[in-house]
């Protein structure tokens, strides 16, 4: 069984102490260095996430807002490759339980090769995908060789994404689904959207999938909210806004931030802790 | 959708029957985008479709390109630059085609630009959109934009990297003085890719109320078809103008290649003109290094670029490469996916052409036709002034003059040492 399944599976079992939730930080690697992103995993699943979304780096991330393509170009510009990235995910895989999830853009995956990617990735310790500008209808190839190396890859709703097409990408992925909270590009929001409960809802009429939540969440109290009707809250730009401020003192210091600022999400995965859990 | 070398069709085979409604240009084309466009691109896609097939539409906007933009452009015989090539010491006798330029930069604006804004503007206020966005390098696609929404009413934003903004000044003067917001794009290499992706992750969240208007034959279909339909103008005329003028069809078409607009209008309709042999001009810049040029169907290979897949320049992880050309329309490190089909297929040649000889060439068609090219348009002649020595005098070839020079006349007279 997938690696990213059985997590899923584990925190559904009934009487799981986290409330069946999970938390999902992203990272992108090589910000700031390739090896401090391999000590970010350890105190990401030390602070209680369950899975990372571990962000290759792209010259042209057309999905991602400024923090994250700022995070993106800084990793760049320090020549971080994706084959850097492959080896120090060997290396650290055998010390972490979390699942690892590559978040890569298609240009990247094309110029190296579907299958040599999808190889080299499951060599890696990767546990699956997420192809941000690989739509439904380009997606087959992708997804027959995700699926035949044991991979999972998850696709992207969108709120624009009519009901009959969400259906369809709740289908055609694998893993775990993935809703973008509010329209436009990845980074923090003071307030998710009233209507994401209800698209929550809707798609659990149609997969049996668990249903993650990104764009826009940076607080406990977010984290409360989205887990309170989904299974699991992606934090991206919040994690790497803090990473950029702490980079400028130290990596240790980068990698310490990643690690409190994951434990504070986490406590929003409890219901108990303080406010309503309503959406 | 893997390409298959061995199932490659024939030149023959080129027809201007692509792409199909999904998108494809033989293996290139088709939609990369994140899920959050993929709402506004089919709205897109069948608005555009509707509006095709509406006589109403193609009435209005030929009715625009006539007296708004001041089409149809003339189709101009360069009796000067002809004789001058066959002056030349490097020309044997008998040789020196007869060079005959498509005068786009006679149009509103100054440049072909305006062919395609005008025509997704118009397109925008169909949709019942009340704002565009545009990227822009050089800033004439920028300007086209804010000019067609001045004309027609419509809210404007143009996204420029903060590079082009200081080496364009002017183009971001008249732009403000047509009273549309420049935004100054800060992120990667601060040009005109970077522009493209702010414009870009502007539209995923402003798709309700906005346009974008995508400046060149590239992006997710069916933007390279839109573009290519409105700018095909320019190839219906001079096809027109070539039997009218010359009494029979041309030997030759030669125009630069960005991202290709004015050469996918220009060669389009005559695709299926088997005797008309085509070649596009890209931007050869310092050398023929990596980083140096932006030549991507010369020098680059297959990869997917801001929405689709294409020729591209990449390194070997799929980073897009920095680009250089004296020109900065040409300073992209993509190309048309169109252009990719017919690069494969073998219907037009693509070459390159350096920043040196482009220059020579500006200077050239400036003292022999009194024409200040654009720098652009100055690859599509350096080029064309080369082939002509070798062609027979009998035979004619036509420049696609794309744009005036008037917005690069610092930069040219710093280069030319005047």
């Amino acid at each position: 069984m997938n690696r990213i399944d059985r997590i899923f599976q584990d925190l559904r079992a009934p009487a799981n102490e986290g409330g069946g939730k999970a938390l999902m930080p992203y990272l992108t690697a090589g910000d700031p260095s390739v090896e401090a992103t391999g000590r970010m995993l350890t105190a990401i699943q030390d602070a209680g996430a369950s899975v990372c979304e571990l962000g290759i780096p792209f010259s042209d991330p057309v999905a991602d807002g400024p923090v994250i393509q700022a995070s993106m170009t800084y990793a760049l510009d320090h020549q971080v490759t994706v084959g850097q990235v492959f080896e120090m995910v060997s290396r650290v895989r055998p010390s972490l339980s979390i699942g690892l999830v590559a978040m890569v853009s298609f240009s990247i995956v094309h110029r190296i090769g579907l299958t040599k990617f999808v190889d080299d990735a499951k060599s890696a310790g990767f546990d699956g995908f997420i192809f941000p500008d690989l739509p439904l209808e380009a997606s087959g190839p992708a997804r027959e060789a995700s699926a035949k190396a044991g991979l999972i890859l998850s696709m992207l709703i969108a709120p624009t994404t009519p009901d009959d097409r969400a259906e369809q990408i709740a289908r055609a992925s694998t893993g775990f689904v993935y809703v973008v909270s509010t329209s436009g590009i990845t980074g923090e929001r003071a307030e998710l959207p009233p209507e994401l409960p209800k698209r929550i809802q809707r798609l659990r009429g149609v997969t049996d999938l668990p249903i993650t939540v990104g764009f826009g969440i940076s607080s406990a109290q977010h984290v409360r909210e989205v887990v309170s009707v989904a299974d699991a809250a992606i934090v991206g730009s919040g994690m790497m806004r803090r990473v950029a401020q702490a980079r400028a003192k130290s990596e240790d210091q980068a990698v310490k931030i990643v690690g409190e600022f994951t434990r504070e999400l986490a406590s929003g995965l409890s219901p108990t802790a303080g406010a309503s859990a309503g959406g | 959708m893997t390409p298959d070398p061995t199932t490659t069709p024939p030149a023959e085979a080129a027809s201007a029957a692509v792409p199909d409604p999904t998108g494809p240009f033989g293996d290139f084309g088709g939609v990369y985008t994140p899920e959050t466009l993929q709402h506004a691109i089919d709205q897109l896609a069948k608005a555009y479709q509707q509006a095709r097939s509406d006589p109403a539409f193609d009435k209005q906007f030929t009715q625009l390109l006539r007296d708004y933009v001041g089409r149809a452009t003339p189709l101009q015989s360069a009796q000067r630059l002809t004789e001058h090539i066959r002056a030349a010491d490097d020309c044997p006798a008998g040789k020196g085609a007869q060079i005959w330029l498509k005068r786009e930069d006679l149009a509103h604006t100054g440049a072909h630009k305006i062919n395609n804004s005008l025509g997704q503007a118009l397109l925008t206020v169909r949709m019942g959109k009340t704002r565009i966005i545009a990227e822009t390098g050089a800033g004439q696609h920028g300007v086209a934009c804010a000019t067609a929404a001045a004309f027609l009413g419509l809210k404007c934003d143009v996204f420029m990297g903060t590079e082009d903004i200081r080496r364009q000044q002017p183009n971001v003067k008249r732009m403000e003085l047509l009273g549309t917001r420049v935004v100054p794009v800060e992120s990667g290499s601060k040009t005109l890719k970077d522009a493209t992706n702010a414009a870009m992750r502007d539209w995923m969240a402003t798709s309700e109320d906005t346009h974008y208007i995508i400046g060149s034959v590239v992006g997710p279909h069916p933007f390279p078809m839109i573009v290519r339909d409105f700018q095909a103008v320019i190839g219906r005329e001079c096809r027109a103008q070539c039997l009218d003028q010359i009494g029979k069809l041309p030997d030759h078409l030669v125009a630069c290649v960005g991202g290709g607009s004015n050469a996918a209008g220009l060669f389009y309709p005559f695709i299926d003109d088997a005797s008309v042999k085509m070649v596009g001009v890209e931007a050869g810049g310092r050398s023929n290094q990596f980083g140096d040029h932006a030549a991507p169907l010369t020098y680059g290979s297959p990869g997917v670029l801001h929405g689709s897949l294409s020729y591209v320049l990449q390194n070997n992880d799929g980073q897009t490469a920095p680009v250089h050309s004296i020109s900065a329309g040409l300073d992209y490190p993509g190309v048309g996916p169109e252009h990719a089909y017919w690069h494969d297929i073998g219907r037009v040649t693509y070459t390159d052409c350096t920043d040196h000889d482009a220059l020579e060439a500006f200077l050239l068609l400036t003292r022999t036709e009194g024409i200040i090219p654009a720098l652009e348009s100055a690859h599509a002649v350096a080029h064309a002034v080369k082939m002509a020595k070798d062609l027979p005098t009998d035979q004619t070839l036509v420049i696609n003059l794309s744009g005036r020079g008037d917005k690069d006349l610092d930069e040219a007279i710093r280069l030319l040492g005047m």
